[in-house]
């Protein structure tokens, strides 16, 4: 049977009609090229009203594309919308950069790998995994390297993490800035990683007693490199080859990464080639000029490595606006580097009066988390709003109280309770109350 | 090398089996897989001095252990600088566009926008050898001679008048640079610095909820349908 065999069928030319059906109703209509855009969407219209119940859709009496057609499973075309993006004007280009997952689109606490947030210091390498070496030396009894092959032959596990870059809601210390879920929350992604536990490693090269800071670094150009203790790096850290069940994307650090679970981003490195012990931190960059915190009295925060805890509302809001009053599920997503997340509260009046949200399984330390309430909106202007409690007690802050604190110009680590401004029509905005 | 290390690791491991056995004889053996000694596994190679030496590379911003050998001079740094850096980072630091400045800044940490550059805000001065030699320039990244690395070191320190014109960076003279900004930095983790408590109902009163601002028509916003927004004007 010749390989084209099945797209010489007539049905299959309906089935390729299907993927894209404006075309097709051109065809159909026989209306061609000339059609204007609206003219083509009121057909659209047409046609979608033609193909509800009681009649069938084309893709019910047609024949649909066989297995391997897409040997690397791709979205749904008319999804071809949910992709990360970028602020342009945020960066000098996209190589020093991040881009932001778009939470408003994902229904889970998986992030899938397509879509989960990049920061790069110097563009995504290409590493060559037969090529990577790990190296690991400095204060230990047996400096190693290791290929992709070793690191594969040392017991796995596989943890449940989110990751985010601190800069997260950086552009809003000051004041309501970006009207985008993608923009204000989307640094943040979660994923199940399987690896190796550093401190399996750590046990195989021997810490000589004097050990107590340990700095990774990455095989880009940025040669991306920071200061961790000792302690976390045997707590939970882990060296992970693998991404929700695949060899990690270029963009997550392939084929070797770090992950410090709960800790800002930036510690977790990408494309790491080399772990040294030592006994005092280095003071690299990305921990004095960068990723430090800078307090309206001048001084600067350094080593703020937690993620506080921090829970937005995914849906309503910017993106996905509601349609006219009657009764919705508010829904989002709450997570801490401090644990689990113990409780979400959401207000409808900007936090005059709260509600406590269902939280749904799983519900993992280190995780994303999602919440749910059911709201009957009347169609009157509402501000959204919720608020996480973790396990240790501590209650997400406003930005107000934030701003008391840190002032407007610590860029990192903004976990302030977001607002969304609901209007009559049904549109969202991001605000900030006081 | 890796035929004489996975020997080596044989042998210790046949050793702490023999050690583990005799213990078990005297106590009650609990726990077989007790933390691992070094070797356990035995994986990989130990590493040589001379790998060690090619990737060693980092410089430790308070003491400056790992400088390397090496010299270079405010005025040799200013024509690598010219060179190398000075498209992005403008011939005096001042920095083209959006690339970041290097250079200005001191006393503006306070202010409603401050600066944040090497001479307004780096503690270390050896962390500015440590990531030039690491990162730039953005292009090339660590492809520098040490001592070219260490002459635009002392131009970019000269440039913030933090050394003289005829200051000589090594690995003797960086460590006792002291940075302006030095002693304002806290490098232990005050948080959580704020204490809200879970309030459920009448936490604060209707007439104070004010929106103070709106992302609604600032046009700072890509468009998050559709391809991605260049935000070009059309
Ligand atoms: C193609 C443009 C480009 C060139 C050329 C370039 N840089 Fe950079 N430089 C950057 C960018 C972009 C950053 C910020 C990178 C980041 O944050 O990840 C940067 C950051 C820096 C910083 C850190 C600034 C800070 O305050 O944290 C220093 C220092 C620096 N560059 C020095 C140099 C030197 C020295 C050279 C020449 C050898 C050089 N750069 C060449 C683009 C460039």
């Amino acid at each position: 049977m010749p390989p084209n065999f099945w797209r010489s069928l007539p049905v299959v030319s309906k089935s390729a009609a299907r993927r894209n059906p404006v075309l097709a109703r051109r065809s159909f209509l026989g209306l061609g090229a000339a059609l204007t855009g609206t003219f083509a969407l009121d057909a659209a219209r047409a046609e979608t009203a033609e193909i509800s119940p009681p009649a069938d859709a084309p893709w019910s009496q047609s024949l649909g594309a066989g297995v391997v057609d897409r040997p690397y499973g791709t979205p749904a075309e008319t999804e071809a919308g949910v992709i990360r993006r970028n602020v342009p004007w945020l960066t000098a280009g996209t190589e020093s950069s991040i881009s932001f997952s778009p939470l408003q689109d994902l229904n889970g606490i998986i992030t899938p790998n397509g879509l989960f947030f990049e920061r790069y210091h110097a563009g995504r390498p290409d590493v060559d995994p037969e090529q990577h070496r790990l190296m690991i030396h400095g204060l230990v009894e047996r400096p190693l390297v290791l290929t992709m092959k070793d690191i594969l032959r040392f017991p796995s596990v596989s943890r449940i993490h989110f990751i985010e870059c601190p800069a997260n809601g950086g552009m809003e210390w000051r004041a309501a800035q970006l009207n985008s879920l993608q923009f204000t929350h989307g640094m943040v992604s979660c994923a199940e990683w399987t690896g190796v536990k550093l401190s399996t490693l750590l046990e195989e090269v021997g810490l000589k007693k004097e050990a107590k800071w340990v700095m990774v670094e990455g095989a880009d150009g940025a040669h991306m490199n920071r200061s961790l203790p000792l302690e976390k790096c045997l707590d939970d850290c882990l060296i992970v080859y693998a991404q929700n069940g695949e060899a990690l994307r270029p963009e997550q650090g392939y084929p070797l990464r770090l992950v410090v679970p709960g800790w800002e981003g930036n510690v977790s490195v990408k494309w790491l080639r080399r772990i040294k012990v030592g006994d005092q931190p280095w003071f690299s960059r990305e921990e004095t000029s960068k990723y430090t915190d800078l307090m309206a009295d001048g001084t600067s925060r350094g080593f703020t490595w937690l993620i506080d805890a921090k829970s937005v509302i995914t849906f309503p809001c910017p993106e996905k606006p509601l349609s006219g009053p009657g009764l919705y599920e508010i829904r989002g997503l709450a997570w801490t580097g401090n644990g689990k997340v113990k409780a979400v509260h959401v207000s409808t009046d900007g936090g005059i009066n709260w509600q406590v949200a269902q939280l749904h399984e799983p519900i993992l330390s280190k995780a994303l988390t999602r919440f749910s309430i059911p709201w009957r909106w009347d169609g009157k202007p509402a501000l959204l709003e919720s608020r996480v409690i973790d396990e240790t007690g501590y209650v997400q802050p406003t930005i107000v109280d934030l701003r008391k604190q840190r002032g407007t110009n610590s860029v990192y680590h903004n976990n302030s309770i977001q607002t969304w401004q609901v209007k009559p029509d049904g549109s969202v905005f991001d605000v900030q109350i006081g | 090398m890796f035929r004489s290390d996975s020997h080596r690791s044989v042998v210790s491991s046949a050793a702490k089996l023999l050690a583990l056995t005799a213990a078990c004889g005297v106590i009650v053996c609990a726990s077989p897989v007790a933390a691992a000694e070094p070797g356990h596994f035995g994986y990989g190679t130990v590493a040589t001095p001379e790998q060690i030496a090619g990737w060693d590379i980092d410089v430790r911003g308070g003491d400056g252990a790992g400088l390397p050998a090496g010299t270079g001079s405010v005025s040799k740094g200013e024509s690598v600088f010219a060179d190398q850096c000075a498209a992005c980072h403008g011939t005096f630091g001042e920095g083209e566009g959006r690339f970041p400045k290097l250079a200005g800044g001191k006393g503006t940490l306070k202010d409603d926008r401050p600066e944040l550059t090497v001479g307004s805000y780096w503690p270390f001065a050896p962390t500015l050898f440590d990531y030039i030699n690491r990162a730039m320039p953005m292009p090339t990244p660590h492809t520098l001679s040490a001592d070219d690395v260490y002459a635009l070191t002392a131009y970019i320190l000269n440039l913030n008048d933090i050394v003289p014109g005829d200051f000589v960076a090594d690995k003797d003279s960086l460590p006792k640079v002291k940075m302006p900004n030095h002693d304002s930095f806290l490098w232990k983790d005050p948080r959580p610095d704020t204490a809200a408590r879970p309030c459920m109902s009448n936490c604060a009163n209707p007439a104070d909820i004010k929106i103070t601002s709106t992302a609604e028509s600032r046009n700072l916003t890509p468009r998050t349908t559709g391809p991605l927004d260049t935000m070009q004007p059309k």
